[in-house]
């Protein structure tokens, strides 16, 4: 079943494109180790993997925006190394990005010039996808983002590639342009042509592809045939063994909390955020799951201030509070810790200013800054998170990990009633991502509110005590953590119903 | 998520509309030349060809440096040397050309109007190779450039041959078209075959989105040589109106020329990041970047205040503008 590709001898012949044991690495950061890919003439094949499992990589690889450190590209039975977008354009190779590459500031005319585009083959397939009518004298800034999708995907059809990759196109289409685009992809391989199709939605990987590649953490973990149920094999082979891991560790997760309300959000609604109401209760991890992109960075920023919703109500110990500023959500107890400790942190300062800003803003209020009592509460805190004090001059020295816990160490001195973490954990090491974890739960047990969000599914087990699902601006589920394995948070976090319901409702998104 | 396809997909304006909204700015800044023209004949009833005359001279060598410095910003950068690129041409004109006739002096024109160029296309070239920022670069180079001037020419001297300096000074055709404003042919003869070519595109690609202009095909590092090499061409083309306007080569004659050249371009609606506007409206806001100074003479208001004036202009009409993009967005 998941036979890795190079075992089949037969099928070597007639791949359109052989991708072996590709790798590439950023400095000491290893984006891929060994990927293998195989695609045959007149398939739609899908590449699935976590976040950072190395798709976007590969995909870059591919398509000549990078090179590959080693392994080798089998194009059309030629070994080929494309040292540039364009040449891989030429040889018939070609990507449409998430985020649509139409030069903003150039008409939709001069940007298929640009790119030596044939605007007859451009015209015709602007048809095909239901845009006859559109004006080539507009401007792509003034356009909505899924036209530009499609106008994108239009000018790279118009050069009638051999092989067309789709990253994440359809996540920012809606649903009746999402089946042009399915349609056309029919049509490709209908005429012995191939595609690539990136999504993070399985619903729609089952309803299109005829096989996926897998890939988990930069290497090609299996090949499935999604139509035979292969769902919940692309699902076990995205999650590894980490998933039996982490699972084991999170044995005994904790029950919901009963203590009194902290926060309670209303009916919110702020750009992707489409009306969520839930609650959040003083002693408790609230999780936070979702895909990239389903309002969960709307719904912290909101929180904390960032960002003003555009309806609905935060209710802050029994007031309906609105912040117009982060400086309103602090004072009300309420503090953000950011997946980009960049955001957060001055990094050409010290530790100790780091952690002493809210202070300086909170104690003396701009007036002279009492020194003793300001080094008292900081080394406290430093020394509560186990901070590496080695290098204190510049936090911008410091490790990943250890930057973070200055960004919570900053609260742990400046006071809060609750903690808003969005992706703490994003990029830093097991280890200090179990002492976060584990510091995060004891502010909990301590009487702290905490709503976490990561992008690491597996893990909101081992924090939280209870768990929120958004998909799509809404909230799709909520569960105790004790049921939130990773299979359940996945399933929900896709926008498929739990195993019990149905678990055959997969018609094509 | 919400938009359908019949949303999505809805044709944005009329064409009229768009006309207007795309070229807005740059027909504004002909607008507020007019009204500032008219509210000069008021003030100076006997405003003749003279001070047409005058005023074509002073604006022509502005114009070609904000001409130069649109052509780096709209590939993203931002020259600051192309004040003493200005001079550099200017003493290098003077030097080759005392003594001579108009035939030799053309054909120094030419040289000069190569090498500087060759200059402009240096600064890109160390900016693309070193990666070092091009604010940093061209600061750096505008003393080495200011320096070779110096080198060249220790102090203002005269000397440009009469018939050079006529090819600007003079009104062959009617006093009312002055020679200098014939020069501008060289804006339509470089601008229109450059914004019409894949290079043209590829300047305002490189200035709009670097990376999808890299996933277009476009390459980088080439073209932002080229808008600076072109920057470069101005750039000698202003130090060329120079020494024609004033008849003297002088090395520190560029100085007002680097921001006032920035000043220009953005009230001629070039967007400072890159990608966005023209080279009419920059034209356009040099005369009326001159213009002010003369008005506040015939009103009998100290020049110096003209300054002041350009500035807060520069602040109000950036502002209109802001307001106007704020209330176009849905």
């Amino acid at each position: 079943m998941a036979a890795v590709p190079n075992e089949i001898p037969d099928a070597n012949a007639r791949a359109l494109l052989v991708a072996s044991g590709l790798a590439k690495h950023f400095g000491p950061v290893v984006a891929l180790r060994s990927a293998d890919l195989r695609v045959r003439p007149g398939e739609i094949h899908a590449l699935m993997g976590a976040n950072g499992a190395g798709k976007s990589t590969l995909v870059k690889i591919l398509t000549g925006a990078l090179t590959a450190d080693a392994g080798t590209i089998t194009f059309g039975g030629r070994t080929r190394t494309f040292r540039s977008t364009s040449e891989a354009r030429k040889a018939g190779l070609i990507c449409v990005y998430q985020d649509p590459s139409l030069l903003p500031d150039l008409t939709v005319l001069q940007n298929l010039k640009l790119t030596a585009t044939p605007i007859s083959n451009f015209r015709r397939y602007l048809v095909e996808l239901g845009m006859a009518r559109f004006d080539l004298q507009s401007m792509p800034r003034e356009l909505a983002r899924p036209t530009l999708s499609l106008l994108d995907l239009a000018r790279a059809l118009a050069i009638e590639p051999q092989l067309l990759l789709l990253d994440e196109i359809t996540a920012s289409l809606p649903a009746d342009l999402t089946v042009r685009v399915f349609n056309v992809a029919r049509q490709l391989r209908a005429e012995g042509r191939s595609v690539i199709f990136i999504s993070h939605r399985l619903a729609e990987v089952s309803a299109l592809c005829d096989r996926a590649t897998v890939l988990r953490d930069g290497k090609t973990v299996g090949v499935v045939e999604p139509a035979q149920g292969g769902e919940e094999r692309i699902v076990k082979l995205m999650l590894g063994p980490v998933a039996d891991e982490v699972a084991a560790e999170a044995a005994s997760p904790s029950a919901p909390a009963t203590g009194a309300v902290a926060v309670e959000v209303r009916d919110l609604k702020a750009g992707t955020l489409d009306g969520v109401t839930f609650t959040l209760r003083f002693g408790e991890v609230l999780g936070v799951a979702a895909l990239e992109g389903q309002g969960q960075e709307e719904l912290f920023n909101c929180l904390a201030g960032v960002r003003r919703p555009e309806s609905g109500q935060i209710v802050v110990g029994g007031n309906p509070r609105s912040f117009h500023h982060p400086g309103d959500a602090i004072r009300a107890g309420m503090v953000l810790i950011p997946a980009d400790r960049v955001q957060a942190l001055l990094r050409q300062r010290s530790v100790r200013e780091n952690v002493a800003l809210p202070l300086v803003n909170r104690i003396s209020r701009w007036g002279p800054i009492n020194p003793r009592r300001e080094k008292r509460r900081v080394e406290t805190a430093v020394k509560r998170l186990q901070i590496d004090t080695r290098v204190t001059s510049e936090v911008r020295r410091l490790s990943g990990g250890n930057q973070q816990k200055v960004g919570i160490a900053r609260w742990l001195a400046g006071g809060f009633k609750t903690l808003l973490c969005f992706d703490p954990t994003r990029g830093i090491d097991i280890g200090t991502k179990r002492q976060i974890y584990g510091l995060v739960k004891e502010l909990a047990a301590n009487g702290s509110a905490v709503l976490l969000f990561t992008s690491e599914l597996p893990e909101i087990q081992l924090a939280c005590n209870r768990v929120i699902v958004l998909f799509g601006g809404k909230l799709v589920d909520e569960m105790p953590a004790s049921e939130a394995d990773e299979k359940a948070l996945l399933r929900a976090a896709h926008g498929l119903p739990s195993e019990a319901e149905e678990p055959q409702s997969q018609e094509g998104a | 998520m919400a938009a359908t396809a019949a949303e999505a997909l809805r044709p944005t304006g009329i064409q009229f509309g768009r006309g207007i909204r795309r070229f807005g700015w740059t027909i504004a800044v002909y607008v507020l030349f007019g009204v500032l023209m008219v509210v000069t004949v008021i003030i100076k009833p006997d405003y003749g060809s003279f001070e047409w005359n005058t005023l074509t001279l002073a604006a022509l060598p502005l114009a070609f440096a904000a001409a130069a410095q649109t052509m780096v910003v709209l590939s993203g950068g931002i020259d600051l040397s192309v004040g003493p690129l200005m001079a550099l041409a200017n003493v290098l004109a003077l030097r080759a050309m005392v003594g001579h006739d108009l035939r030799y002096s053309l054909g120094v024109a030419l040289i000069v109007l190569f090498e500087v160029t060759l200059a402009g296309a240096l600064n890109g070239v160390i900016i693309v190779v070193t990666r070092v920022p091009d604010i940093v670069i061209t600061l750096a180079t505008s003393f080495i450039w200011a320096g070779l001037a110096l080198l060249v020419l220790a102090k203002p001297t005269p000397g440009i041959p009469l018939d050079f300096q006529n090819l600007a000074q003079g009104s062959t055709l009617s006093p009312w078209l002055p020679d200098a404003l014939l020069l501008l042919v060289v804006f339509p003869l470089v601008w229109i075959p450059l914004r019409r070519s894949r290079a043209g595109l590829a300047i305002y690609a490189v200035g709009s989105d670097r990376n999808a202009a890299f996933r277009s095909g476009v390459n980088l590092g080439l073209t932002r040589v080229v808008a600076y090499a072109v920057g470069g061409f101005f750039a000698a083309c202003g130090g060329l109106a120079l020494s024609m306007t004033t008849g003297v080569g002088s090395p520190l004659a560029g100085t007002y020329y680097t921001l006032s050249g920035v000043s220009a371009i953005v009230l001629g609606g070039v967007s400072l990041a890159g990608g966005r506007g023209g080279m009419l409206g920059p034209i356009a806001a040099a005369y009326i970047l001159s213009l002010i100074p003369a008005i506040l003479i015939y009103l009998g208001i100290d020049p110096n205040y003209g300054q002041m004036i350009q500035g807060v202009l520069i602040v109000i009409v950036v502002m209109v503008g802001g307001i106007g993009t704020m209330l176009r967005r849905p």
